[in-house]
Parts: C-alpha cells; sequence; structure tokens
C-alpha cells in the first residue's frame, strides 16, 4: 500500500522523504489550497526543486490544488494548474468540476486526483467524476465505514485513498461553513479553517481559553489538553449541560485497521498534517512505513509510538468502526 | 482515550541561577550579532515569516529568569535580554528545551502546545508564521555558533556538547537518517 504524507515545507518534504515517504502532497503558498496558512506551504522555485528532490529519491509529488475558485478569479487556480504540470508533480488534487474540466482539457497527460474536498461518498459520483475528467484516485471522506469502503471499491475502478491519521473534519468536507460563520473566511473558498488572524489563546488562572472571531469556543482547566481553535471542536454549555456540540476533539488513528482497509481493496494511506512540524511528519511517516512493510511482509502490526503527536492528545478510529455517541 | 506527554527536560537550578546574573547589554549585543549570521545564512527563514517579518516576540524560558525579545526587523534582527517582563506582539513560553528543541526539529509544537508545555499568547498568526518559518530553516545553533568562533569552533562544540549533555537540552540539529 502506498503511504501519502503531507508536507507544509520544502523541509518537511525532505523529512517525508528521508523517513521513507511513497509519495508526498503539499500546495503552493496561496489561496489554491486548503492549507493557506502563515509561513507554510511552496513557491513556485521551491516546487520545482521539492518535486526533483523527491524523484531523485523515488517518492511522488501530488499538489493539492483543492479549494473552490472565486468567480473572476479562475486564473490563479487555472495557473496553479499549469504550474503544478510544469514543476513534474505526478498528479494534481482537485474538487472543483470546473477547475477539474480545466486540468483535463489542458493537460490531459498531468494525473488527476480527487480531493476529499469534493466529499464524494459514494460510487456512483466517484465513477461520474472518472467518465467526465478521466480521474484516477478518489480521497474519501472521513464518513466511510470500512464495509462502505470496500462497496464502493467492488463499483469502481478508480483507486480509492483514505486518511489513517491525524486531525478530523465534519462530515461533509468541502461544504462546511463553520469557519464562514465565524470568521468571514473558509477553508473551502480561502484555504484556511479558523484563520489564526482571528484565533486568540488567553491563559488566565491556569485556564486557558480559545477564541474565534471574538466568541469564546472552549476553555480547558489546569492538566486539560489545550483546545482546539476550530468551531466544530469548541466546547459550549447550554442549559447547564455542558460538551462538544459536533464533535469530540480527538485525533484519528486508523493503524490498527491497515490490514482490513487493504482486504478492503483501498490503494493509498493519507497522512494530514501539512500544518504540522517535520519532527511529526518524519515520526508518523516513519511509524506507517513500518506497519505497511509488515503488513508486505506477513508480520504482525507494530505497536504505536504516535499517540502524543494526535489533536488534542486523544485518538480515534473515527467512522471506520461506527460507535456513535 | 487520552495519551501520554513528552517529558521535557526542566533546565537545572544551579545553572539557572547562574545564566541569570549574565550582563545583559552584551549578552544581548551578542546574541543579535547571532541571530544576523542566521539570517545571512538563512535568508529564507525571514521570507516566510511574510508580513510577519517585523513584529515583535517574546519568547519566555519558563525554566530561565530571563526573556528574550526577538525583533525580525525585515532580516536584520534584533535580539534583546530582558529580566522580568516583555512587551511584544506574540508571546511564546515553556521550558528551554522545549524553545530550542523546536528549532532543531527535535519536538513538534502542536503536539508541545496541545499538551500544554508550550503557551502561546497575542498574535497568533505571527506565531505560527514564526513556527512554521523556523521549522523549515533546519536550523542547527551548534554549529551556527562554531561558524561564528573562528579558530575557538573546536572547543565551542565541545563546550556545547557538555553542556548539552549535562543539561538535557537540544542544542544541536541530529540529522534524520534515511529510512531507505
Amino acid at each position: 500500500m502506498e503511504i501519502v504524507c503531507p508536507a507544509g515545507t520544502p523541509a518537511a518534504l525532505r523529512a517525508a522523504v528521508k523517513a521513507g515517504a511513497h509519495t508526498i502532497y503539499c500546495g503552493f503558498n496561496d489561496e489554491t489550497n486548503a492549507r493557506n496558512f502563515p509561513g507554510l506551504n511552496f513557491d513556485r522555485a521551491e516546487m520545482r526543486e521539492g518535486v526533483r528532490f523527491a524523484h531523485d529519491m523515488g517518492s511522488k509529488v501530488l499538489i493539492a490544488i483543492n479549494t473552490f475558485p472565486r468567480a473572476g478569479a479562475e486564473h490563479i487556480w487555472h495557473n496553479a494548474v499549469s504550474d503544478a504540470a510544469e514543476a513534474g508533480a505526478d498528479a494534481v488534487i482537485l474538487a472543483d468540476p470546473g477547475l477539474l474540466a480545466y486540468a483535463a482539457q489542458n493537460h490531459p497527460a498531468l494525473r488527476r486526483h480527487l480531493s476529499v474536498q469534493a466529499a464524494a461518498a459514494n460510487a456512483d459520483v466517484i465513477n461520474y467524476y472518472a467518465k467526465c475528467f478521466d480521474v484516477k484516485r478518489v480521497v474519501l471522506p472521513r464518513v466511510l465505514s470500512i464495509p462502505e469502503i470496500a462497496a464502493i471499491n467492488a463499483e469502481t475502478e478508480v483507486e480509492t485513498e483514505v486518511f489513517v491519521f491525524g486531525g478530523l473534519c465534519v462530515m461533509a468536507e468541502g461544504r462546511c461553513s463553520l469557519s464562514s460563520f465565524v470568521t468571514g473566511l473558509s477553508p473551502n473558498m480561502n484555504g484556511v479553517c479558523s484563520p489564526a488572524s482571528h484565533v486568540d489563546y488567553h491563559e488566565d488562572n491556569d485556564a486557558l481559553s480559545v477564541r474565534l472571531g471574538g466568541y469564546t469556543i472552549h476553555r480547558a482547566e489546569k492538566g486539560e489538553p489545550a483546545p482546539y481553535p476550530t468551531l466544530c471542536k469548541g466546547c459550549f454549555t447550554s442549559a447547564d449541560k455542558k460538551g462538544y456540540l459536533f464533535e469530540d476533539p480527538v485525533s484519528l488513528n486508523a493503524e490498527q485497521l491497515i490490514p482490513q482497509l487493504k482486504k478492503a481493496g483501498v490503494t493509498a494511506l493519507k497522512i494530514e498534517g501539512r500544518q504540522r512540524s517535520r519532527s511529526y511528519v518524519a515520526q508518523v511517516v516513519r511509524n506507517f512505513r513500518a506497519a505497511v512493510d509488515a503488513l508486505e511482509a506477513g508480520q504482525p502490526m507494530p505497536e504505536g509510538m504516535l499517540a502524543q503527536l494526535s489533536e488534542g492528545q486523544a485518538g480515534t478510529t473515527g467512522a471506520y468502526r461506527k460507535i456513535w455517541r | 482515550m487520552h495519551q501520554e506527554s513528552v517529558v521535557i527536560p526542566i533546565f537545572p537550578k544551579g545553572p539557572s541561577r547562574v545564566l541569570g546574573l549574565l550582563p545583559l547589554a552584551p549578552a544581548s549585543w551578542t546574541l543579535t550579532r547571532f541571530s544576523r549570521q542566521i539570517a545571512k545564512r538563512h535568508p529564507s527563514l525571514f521570507r516566510r515569516l511574510g508580513e510577519h517579518a517585523h513584529a515583535r516576540f517574546v519568547l519566555d524560558p519558563t525554566d530561565l529568569p530571563l526573556v528574550m525579545c526577538l525583533e525580525p526587523n525585515g532580516g536584520v534582527p534584533r535580539v534583546s535580554l530582558l529580566r522580568g517582563q516583555c512587551q511584544g506582539d506574540a508571546r511564546i513560553a515553556g521550558p528551554l528545551a522545549a524553545l530550542l528543541g523546536l528549532v532543531h526539529g527535535a519536538y513538534d509544537g502542536d503536539a508541545l502546545f496541545f499538551s500544554r508545555d508550550l503557551v502561546i499568547e497575542g498574535d497568533t498568526a505571527a506565531v505560527l508564521a514564526l513556527r512554521n518559518a523556523i521549522d523549515d530553516a533546519e536550523l542547527d545553533l551548534a554549529a551556527e555558533l562554531g561558524a561564528m568562533s573562528g579558530p575557538l569552533r573546536q572547543p565551542v562544540q565541545r563546550l556545547i556538547a557538555l553542556g548539552e549533555k549535562t543539561t538535557g537540552v537540544a542544542l544541536s540539529r541530529h540529522e534524520e537518517e534515511y529510512a531507505r
């Protein structure tokens, strides 16, 4: 199975390659990718150099251009696709049908993957994207159980890629408006979920509060993990009840499910975290590479060491094993 | 299911007290010179800061009686060492080992933040830009210090290695090994 690893910076890309990543995904330093955060991403020269480095070491590079083009500014996204082709990317990860059409018409040799942002969660829609835009791979949304993934693979020739580690999003990815609601900016259009410019942490008597767009969305007492700055993981009190309204602040870790995912016909395992450090990238990649190598060799899965890297310091197997509250 | 945090070494009290006696003006001058050499050798670090290249960062090693004020100043940085409080656009506080470990890629910033080994306050975007810029620069402060030590390079390197061993603080970058 192929391990697809995140890289927010050229240093993280090199760390992923050195740690044994088969494939790295990354983005340009603008609103064309869904991780448009301060100090992150690649300018055009860095992208060309990163692709060259990865190819020299036998790894592939996928470029995420997975936000939705703004009316009147489509050229920014078109240029990104053309620059990805020129940089020698092995594929582009796209979500918008118009951009997929542009890429298919203007760069037919550039492999197209369907981003999780497209929220394609059944075989009919995946086959539609394959028929219209010759999409070769789909990144499945994080709402499917393993039997559902197997059912999709039984009905499509398109390769499937699934998330196995990192932060979780609320259900219909690419359609979430929570960040827009509070800050006016969203991951879908601007590439920023809970933009850092709208996030404010404040410590008072050992309690740590986080505000998003001026609204307090969580307060952690002493000894509790720091609160996550997205509305979907906010903790609210209503009628004397306190709880996480949308989802718990836990991180996906499906390391032990890799054999079942393989059996379900999954081609590639995706690690979330382009906003994380090169240290995170190296540790997670090394761990998952060891797991996949063990699986290929018919050996038992190694015990993970990734717990401390989880967002919120807590892990879950997500929808793969549906045990809803 | 909550998980174990990374254990961050705390700087020993004795050497911490000694560092607290440092004369501030010459120490600040030396640190400024050091940071300008880093700026010369790693210009992309300051490019990556973007619009935050003129922010004022307060770096607060919580196990030392000193705070550091870093002004990237668009690539001509200035560092001031102070005792007590310091005003800035953003404050990053944590054990010295955590702060230096982030520089050397030994720790993940988000993991330290979620475990509350690291505290950030003020302009979150500026903190994020600094964290990402430093992470990408792949700095090795021991190598940088060695490079500016001229003929004293060898003894300086030995001193750093001794400091690393006795305090548990990552004073140098440990190169990642290739997995294949």
